[in-house]
């Protein structure tokens, strides 16, 4: 018997609303399946747009190119181990591979993973710094010489054919990661919108909110990471590259938007039985988070600040640094407002009963496997990753010195 | 394997060399190391319900007692309780029939027990036997009147209200309240005695309550009583279907 | 090379659809299932309940806890009384009642209730049951006898099953830290006793039987009463049948 859990429970009893369901007191899937698909939205969204570098040959963007797949893969090692802590088994976690249960989308999970960070990530990472790491490798000793070595699989054929078969290879993996990325985040929506129990999560629409939702978070979120660490590895930020991420971060959010607005106006719209209590909780519970951080400080506020920045970015010529400035704001703002956005699904969802009658209150908890700060070690754990990826596959290495060159070049004009 | 490089590119070749050796540990951890039950869903299911089919009883079931408590039972089967099982009011008894020596059910003696079910509930269905635990014969064990084996009212009643008493309460706080029962039902004295096989009597028509309703009623009590034209109120309908006696509407 | 083209293209496709087409291919014959004739002899457990009669004493909560090892908190049932009260004004309140607890008597002469009632709850042994549809390794599975149980030993604790549950039958259970839910007491059924919840109804308002059986309390309260189920569009086809539903209970 876990003496905590009945305590917070019997806290939770009086705070009760109307009538709940007697087992629905426990809101079941807590903090970490809230850091679950924040992290997997990440993952996409930051490889999409290293897609869009390949596939759509958006040269100004190049300079993220290799830290969005870094990124990507930071975060989807971190990815199982939410959801492997928030079992109630989690030493039981091969079964879901041993037995799997086709109809189930949970257990499509590690297939999903496996195939996404196997047949498409690795490569494409492994692809891009194929011929860099045996050159690399020249020039070293120790061990950063036999890692770089071993991760190119001991290969030194830097001949044409060899080259040529590296992009070849590249441009297929990365049509294929599209849709694979897209599958990923698609996959984890579909978890929530299959609940046909939970109507405010049963909806066609949630995969394809959950879909661009992640393609904002993941670039905004590799838009930041670019922004922080390049000064702190001294090289200097290529505006012109973050001035066109941000064109299509900004296209992304106003894509979100209106979709979650037509899901908010379908829902008004027929207004089923479960609307008044679906209502009241966003009224009462989700006010703050869905209201005021996932819609007004995370949408609305970063698009008024970009637009505002985009139009008048030429007529009165605004400053780099203020232009920076807005943008570190904004892509800040909608990080917030991305994490408030998954939680407004996954607590939401279980905060009102599905007799549709009264509403449950969730406490987060500050230790433990389901507290606050196991969730925030979870969000810093893919930022170390990232460090050490970084140390062994740094992104810059060459494009430094003419990427310096092109910065003073677009400054100037 | 140096024909694989000849023949492939030298990437792809060496990618194809770590696939298939990831291929082959994962087939011969899955297909080797792992026991087949640990894979088998239908194994594991039958193991399940095994299982749970092999949960310890608590409750014997209803016709485990008669075996030893031969009298009680028969005395129960003829009662208004018959319907019950012993474990209703005994609690688990399995353990007390494997052990009848050392493990003895609970008798519940006390006197909130018997309210769980008895008590007067707005919810609870009409008829079903309620009393008010507060004015029933205060602090008196319920055993001490009635035989918990055999139910059924301790001496014969002298108010109507001992039985009916949620009609009673009902007509406590409406308009008629100073009605006797017997005003509209005639009640033959055996009722009392053997309350299904003799009934007391229900008005028939509309006329009845028209003695004290109706616009041109003489009856002594009708003094106050609201009037109406029996020929065009409430059209085809009898009173009752629309007034409830006990209770009757007021005009707010 | 074109082979091998071929080869790689067949396997991706393999690799993208073969979740979705299991998927699929899982669902239909278990639907198909759900309404085939039995083979002479199985069992097809249902329950029923007959509204009306409830007189929400709570001994069948009681009796669960008991039997099935339920932890006492009020946050883990297998079934549970629901009350009641819809108002003059409209206005209906539910509340779950609490065993060995007088329920409060209102005054009889509380005019604002307009009607008032029970109704128990308890897992409803979907034919559908979107509980084993979730579950991710095929720790929950319903019997040919048509019971829905979990596999204590392989249940992983994900609670999947416990969000797409509709009836909130469903709880994590604290000490083994997997899902747990009525069985219809299925170490009981399977001995030919009655569930325990069933056994100690005083007004027999809980009825269980076969529903293959000609002529069984069961089948009689099918036969006789008009019946309902709880939330019938959701199609999970549940086989706890209520007689004498009122629209308000979900």
């Amino acid at each position: 018997m876990n003496p905590e859990l009945l305590h917070t429970l019997k806290e939770l009893l009086p705070q009760i609303q109307g009538y709940i369901y007697p087992n629905e007191i426990e809101i079941h899937w807590g903090l970490l399946i809230v850091v679950y698909p924040y992290i997997t939205g990440i993952v996409a969204g930051a490889f999409i747009l290293a897609s869009l570098v390949k596939v759509f040959n958006v040269k100004e963007v190049q300079p993220l190119y290799r830290l969005s797949l870094l990124t990507a893969l930071a975060y989807l090692l971190v990815a199982p181990v939410a959801l492997v802590a928030h079992l109630g088994h989690p030493e039981r976690f091969y079964e879901i591979l041993l037995t799997p249960n086709t109809s189930s989308a949970m257990a499509m999970f590690g297939f999903v993973y496996a195939w996404y960070l196997m047949a498409v990530l690795l490569l494409e990472i492994w692809f891009v710094h194929r011929t860099d790491l045996i050159e690399w490798a020249e020039h070293e000793t120790g061990a950063m010489r036999f890692i770089h070595r071993a991760l190119a699989l001991f290969s030194r054929d830097t001949g044409e054919r060899a080259v040529a078969f590296d992009h070849k290879a590249l441009k297929v993996i990365t049509i294929v990661g599209i849709p694979s990325a897209f599958l990923l985040h698609g996959y984890v929506g579909f978890i929530f919108g299959s609940i046909k129990a939970n109507p405010w999560w049963s909806s066609v629409l949630i995969p394809i909110v959950f879909l661009f939702s992640a393609i904002v978070s993941g670039v905004a979120l590799v838009i930041l990471l670019y922004m922080v660490i390049t000064p702190l590895t001294g090289g200097k930020i290529n505006m012109r590259c973050v001035d066109k991420a941000i064109d299509f971060l900004f296209y992304a959010v106003i894509v979100d938007f209106s979709l979650e607005l037509v899901d908010f106006i379908h829902r008004v719209y027929q207004s089923e039985e479960e609307i008044l209590i679906l209502s009241e909780m966003v009224m009462s519970k989700l006010f703050a988070s869905l209201l005021i951080i996932q819609v007004l400080l995370g949408m609305l506020l970063p698009l008024a600040l970009i637009s505002v920045t985009k139009i008048f970015k030429k007529r009165f010529h605004l400053s780099e640094d203020l232009r920076k400035m807005v943008y570190f704001i904004s892509v800040i703002l909608i990080q917030f407002g991305i994490f408030a956005t998954r939680w407004n699904v996954v607590i939401g969802g279980q905060m009102f009963s599905k007799s549709f009658r009264g509403l449950t209150t969730y406490k987060v908890e500050f230790g433990g496997i389901e507290g606050l700060l196991f969730a925030i070690l979870l969000l810093a754990l893919p930022i170390v990753i990232l460090a050490v990826l970084m140390k062994i596959l740094p992104p810059w290495k060459e494009m430094r010195e003419e990427g310096a060159a092109e910065t003073v070049e677009v400054a100037g004009s | 394997m140096g024909k694989l490089f000849e023949k492939f590119p030298d990437p792809l070749a060496r990618l194809i060399v770590v696939f298939l050796a990831l291929v082959a540990a994962g087939a011969f951890v899955f297909f080797v190391l792992i026991p087949k039950p640990v894979k088998d869903l239908k194994v594991q299911w039958d193991n399940a319900i095994r299982q749970e089919s092999a949960r310890p009883v608590k409750y014997a079931g209803f016709h485990a007692c008669a075996e030893c408590h031969d009298k009680l039972y028969e005395t129960k089967k003829k009662g208004y309780h018959r319907d019950l099982s012993c474990e209703t009011c005994h609690g688990a008894a399995k353990a007390h029939t494997e052990d009848p020596d050392t493990v003895k059910p609970v008798i519940p003696a006390e006197r909130a027990f018997c309210p769980q079910c008895h008590a007067y509930n707005p919810s609870r269905p009409r008829g079903f036997p309620q009393i008010n635990p507060v004015a029933h014969n205060p602090l008196k064990p319920c055993a001490s009147c009635h035989n918990p084996h055999d139910p059924k009212p301790p001496t014969t009643p002298k108010e109507c209200a001992a039985c009916h008493g949620e009609i009673a309460r009902t007509k406590a706080v409406s308009h008629h309240v100073q009605l006797e029962c017997t005003t509209c039902h005639v009640t033959p004295q055996r009722h009392k005695v053997s309350p299904r096989a003799v009934k007391p009597t229900k008005p028939q028509d509309r006329e009845f309550c028209g003695k004290c309703h109706g616009k041109d009623a003489s009856a002594k009590l009708s003094a106050n009583a609201p009037k109406i034209d029996l020929a065009e109120h409430g059209e085809k309908y009898v009173c009752w279907q629309c007034h409830y006696p006990h209770s009757p509407e007021v005009e707010q | 090379m074109n082979g091998r083209r071929t080869f790689l293209r067949g396997f991706l496709s393999f690799l993208l659809t073969g979740g979705a087409i299991g998927g699929i291919l899982r669902i239909s014959p278990s639907k198909a299932h759900a309404k085939e004739t039995p083979p002479k002899g199985q069992k097809w457990y249902g329950f029923g309940v007959s509204v009306d009669k409830c007189i929400g004493c709570a001994r069948c909560m009681e009796a669960c806890k008991t039997e099935n090892n339920v932890p006492r908190e009020p946050f883990f049932y297998r079934t549970w009384v629901e009350r009641y009260i819809t108002r003059k004004n409209g206005g209906t309140t539910v509340k779950a009642i609490e065993p060995n607890q007088e329920p409060a008597p209102e005054a009889a002469s509380d005019k604002s209730i307009l009607r008032s009632f029970f109704v128990p709850k308890l897992c409803n042994q979907c034919a559908n049951p979107p509980c084993v549809q979730v579950c991710p390794v095929g720790a929950t599975f319903r019997t040919d006898d048509g019971v829905v149980l979990v596999n204590e030993k392989t249940c992983i604790g994900c609670r999947y099953c416990i969000q797409a549950c509709p009836y909130g039958a469903r709880y994590l259970h604290p000490v083994t830290r997997t899902a747990d839910k009525c069985t219809f007491c299925y170490h009981r059924i399977s001995k030919g006793l009655l569930p325990a919840c069933v056994e100690v109804c005083p007004t027999q308002t809980r009825i269980f039987g076969d529903l293959n059986a000609a002529a069984s309390p069961m089948s009689r309260f099918l036969r006789m009463n008009k019946i309902h189920v709880l939330k019938p569009a959701l199609n999970t086809e549940p086989k706890v049948y209520y007689a004498s539903l009122d629209g308000e209970v979900r």
